[in-house]
C-alpha cells in the first residue's frame, strides 16, 4: 500500500485501467491534465523531440559513425557499464542506509540523516573537487585513484548515493511490523521475513531509486571534470564526447550521441519495472 | 530542420545564459546606450576588468556601464550565434569570431585592421613544480617515460589547441618532417594524464597535484602565481604566439568602437600586461609585472616564436588538417594514445 506514496504511476495504472478510462473528466481534472501535458511537453517531450531529429539530420551513417567510432564506443560502454555497476552498489548499500537510518537509533542519525543529501546539494564541480583532494596525488590518506576509471566509479557512486535512500527510506519507515511479527511468532527466520515480507514491499521504491540512479550516472559530468582525466578509451565518458562534439560544430554527432544514451536509459528504466513487478508478485 | 537546430541552439544558449554571471540576460536590443555587452571567454576576464576600470576615466569611456559574460570561448561564441546580445566578443581562437561572421552578426572586415583583428596574446610555456624537481628544459623532455602531463583536451576545447599547435610546430619549424612532428606528439600524449576540458580544470587539476608538466599559458601562469599559487614554468626555445581575436559586432552600441580602439591602445595593453599578457604594440610599459618569474623582465623572448599566419596558413586550415573530428591527425593522435595503454 504504502509504495503508492512513491511509485504513483503504477497503482494508479492499474486503476484507470481497471475503470477502462471509459469515464469524461471533469473540468477540473481536464484543466490538470492539460496542464500537465503542457507543461511535460515544453520541457521533456519538445527538447528530446528536438534531438532525435537533429541526429536524424544528418543521415543514418553518419549517425552511425557517430556512435560506432571506436571512442565514442569505448566512451558509452564506460559510461553504461559504470552506471549499472553503481546503481548494483547502490541498491545494496542505499537500502542498507535506509535500514539504519528508520529502524536504528544511535548517535548522530540526524546528523546522517541531514547529511545523505549532501550529494544533491553541491555543484557537481564541488564535489569533484572534494574528491580530487582525498583521493587524488595529494591525498592525506594515500590512496591516489584520479584519472583511473576508479575515479569514474568513485564520482558516480558520490552523486547517485541519495537514490535509493530517499525512495526507500519512507517506505520502511511506513511499513506495517505485525506482519513481520506474525511471521516470527509462526517460526520464519529473520532472512526468511526479510525476503518474503520486507523486500516485496521494498521493491517498487528500490527499483525507482535504481532508475534514477542510473540515470543521474549515465548523464553525470561535473564531478569527473576534474577527476576522471578524460583519458580517451580509458575514463573518457558520453557527456564528454558529446562536448566534443560540440565543440567541432557536429551538433548531429552528439545529438546522435545523446539518442543512443536516450534509448539506454529508457530500456534500463524499462527492465527495472518489469523486474520489479516480477518481485512484487512472486512475493 | 533549420527550426529544430534553432531550438536546440536557443536551449543551449537560454542555459548558457543562465550559467554566466552576467546578472541578468533579460536585455536585448542596444536600447540602453550607456551599456556596453561584453562576451568573452574566461581568461581575460581580470583585464578586461581592469581596462573597463581605466576607460571609465577617460572621456570617451565616462558613465558607460558593463553588462558581462565570460565563459569557455566556443560555448560563448555559439551563445551569441544563438541570440546572446554582444557589443564586443573576445574570443580564443579565430575561428570563433568566424562563426559569427558566417552568421552575418560580425563584418567580414573585423581582421583588417593593423592589428588583425588580435586584441591580447601570449605564449604557450611549460609549467612545472616549483624548482623543477623533474628538470624541464623543452620540449624534449616531456617525452621522456618518467614525466606525467596535464593538459586541456585540444579534442573538446578551441583554446587547447594553441597547446598541441606549438608541441608540433617545436618539430615542424624546426626542420622536422610532417611523419617526425607526428611521432613526436604520438610520445607526447603517450605521457598525457589528464585531458581536462578547458584551460583553467587544467591549471586546477594541476595545481591539485596531478602530473609534472602542464602545457600552459603564459598569462594563465602569471595569474595563478599571483594568485598565490606554487608553480614554475619554462618558456621553451620554440613556441607559439597564442593570438586571442576581439571584434565589435554589426549592430553595436556606438560606444564598441572607442572601446576596442581603448583595448588596442598602450594604456589597454598596459592592463592586459598586469595580468600576463603579451602586449600587441610596441611601446608599452611593461615592468613591474607582479607574479612573474622576473617583473622587470616579465615576458621573455623564445629563441623561435610562431604564428599561426606564417607556420600553420591559417586557422580554418589548420583546424582541418589537425582537429577534424574524424581525420584530424592530433585528434587520431589523442584517440590511439588510449589504446595503446
Amino acid at each position: 500500500m504504502t509504495s503508492a506514496v512513491l511509485a504513483p504511476d503504477r497503482p494508479a495504472l492499474a486503476r484507470r485501467s481497471d475503470r477502462g478510462g471509459g469515464r469524461p473528466l471533469t473540468r477540473g481534472a481536464a484543466l490538470g491534465l492539460g496542464m500537465a501535458m503542457l507543461w511535460f511537453s515544453l520541457l521533456v517531450l519538445i527538447p528530446l523531440a528536438a534531438v532525435v531529429v537533429t541526429a536524424a539530420d544528418g543521415g543514418w551513417s553518419h549517425f552511425w559513425d557517430s556512435v560506432t567510432s571506436p571512442q565514442t564506443a569505448a566512451a558509452i560502454r564506460l559510461t553504461v557499464g559504470t552506471a549499472i555497476l553503481v546503481t548494483l552498489v547502490n541498491i545494496v548499500m542505499g537500502t542498507l542506509i535506509a535500514w539504519v537510518l528508520v529502524r536504528d537509533r544511535f548517535f548522530g542519525q540526524r546528523a546522517l540523516e541531514v547529511l545523505i543529501d549532501i550529494p544533491f546539494a553541491l555543484p557537481t564541480i564541488v564535489a569533484g573537487l572534494v574528491l580530487l583532494s582525498l583521493y587524488g596525488p595529494a591525498s592525506p590518506i594515500g590512496v591516489d585513484i584520479a584519472n583511473t576509471r576508479i575515479a569514474v566509479f568513485l564520482a558516480f557512486l558520490f552523486v547517485t548515493l541519495p537514490f535509493v535512500v530517499r525512495t526507500v527510506q519512507p517506505v520502511l519507515a511506513e511499513l506495517d511490523r505485525e506482519a513481520e511479527e506474525a511471521a516470527a511468532s509462526l517460526g520464519a527466520s529473520r532472512f526468511t521475513i526479510f525476503r518474503r515480507i520486507i523486500l516485496p514491499s521494498l521493491t517498487p521504491a528500490i527499483a525507482a531509486g535504481a532508475a534514477l540512479s542510473f540515470a543521474r550516472g549515465v548523464s553525470e559530468y561535473g564531478s569527473l571534470v576534474l577527476l576522471s582525466g578524460n583519458l580517451p578509451m580509458r575514463t573518457e565518458v558520453t557527456s564528454v564526447r558529446i562536448l566534443g562534439s560540440i565543440e567541432n560544430d557536429n551538433l548531429e554527432g552528439a545529438a546522435a550521441v545523446a539518442v543512443v544514451l536516450l534509448v539506454i536509459s529508457f530500456a534500463v528504466i524499462v527492465i527495472l519495472d518489469v523486474i520489479q513487478r516480477r518481485m512484487v508478485r512472486r512475493g | 530542420m533549420k527550426r529544430v537546430r534553432a531550438t536546440i541552439i536557443a536551449t543551449l544558449a537560454a542555459a548558457a545564459l543562465a550559467v554566466s554571471a552576467c546578472g541578468g540576460g533579460g536585455s536585448s536590443g542596444s536600447g540602453d546606450a550607456g551599456t556596453l555587452s561584453i562576451v568573452g571567454f574566461a581568461v581575460p576576464e581580470a583585464a578586461n576588468k581592469a581596462i573597463a576600470a581605466e576607460w571609465n576615466k577617460t572621456a570617451d569611456g565616462k558613465g558607460v556601464k558593463f553588462k558581462t559574460s565570460y565563459g569557455a570561448s566556443g560555448d560563448q561564441s555559439r551563445a551569441v550565434v544563438a541570440g546572446l546580445k554582444a557589443d564586443y566578443v573576445h574570443f580564443s581562437v579565430t575561428s570563433d569570431v568566424t562563426r559569427l561572421v558566417d552568421a552575418g552578426l560580425v563584418d567580414a572586415s573585423w581582421d583588417d585592421g593593423p592589428n588583425k583583428g588580435i586584441v591580447s596574446s601570449s605564449i604557450v610555456v611549460l609549467a612545472v613544480r616549483k624548482g623543477n624537481p623533474k628538470n624541464i628544459k623543452d620540449w624534449d623532455d616531456l617525452i621522456r617515460p618518467d614525466v606525467k602531463i596535464v593538459t586541456p583536451n585540444p579534442a573538446s576545447s578551441g583554446a587547447a589547441r594553441w597547446n598541441a599547435l606549438a608541441a608540433w610546430g617545436h618539430i615542424s619549424a624546426n626542420g622536422g618532417t610532417d611523419a617526425e612532428a607526428q611521432d613526436y606528439v604520438t610520445k607526447l600524449f603517450a605521457n598525457v594524464v589528464s585531458l581536462p576540458n578547458s584551460g583553467r580544470d587544467a591549471t586546477t587539476s594541476f595545481l591539485s597535484g596531478t602530473g609534472d608538466v602542464l602545457l600552459a599559458y603564459e598569462n594563465e601562469a602569471i595569474l595563478a602565481t599571483q594568485n598565490g599559487q606554487e608553480l614554475d614554468w619554462v618558456v621553451p626555445k620554440t613556441t607559439i604566439l597564442i593570438e586571442n581575436p576581439g571584434a565589435i559586432t554589426k549592430n553595436a552600441n556606438p560606444k564598441a568602437k572607442p572601446w576596442l580602439d581603448f583595448v588596442l591602445s598602450k594604456e589597454g595593453q598596459r592592463q592586459f600586461a598586469l595580468k600576463g599578457f603579451r602586449p600587441i604594440i610596441d611601446g608599452v610599459e611593461t615592468t613591474g609585472i607582479k607574479g612573474a618569474r622576473d617583473p622587470n623582465n616579465p615576458f621573455p623572448k623564445p629563441e623561435k616564436l610562431l604564428t599561426v599566419n606564417q607556420d600553420f596558413q591559417s586557422w580554418s586550415a589548420l583546424s582541418k588538417k589537425f582537429f577534424d573530428e574524424k581525420e584530424g591527425i592530433i585528434v587520431k593522435i589523442i584517440a590511439a594514445s588510449g589504446k595503446s595503454q
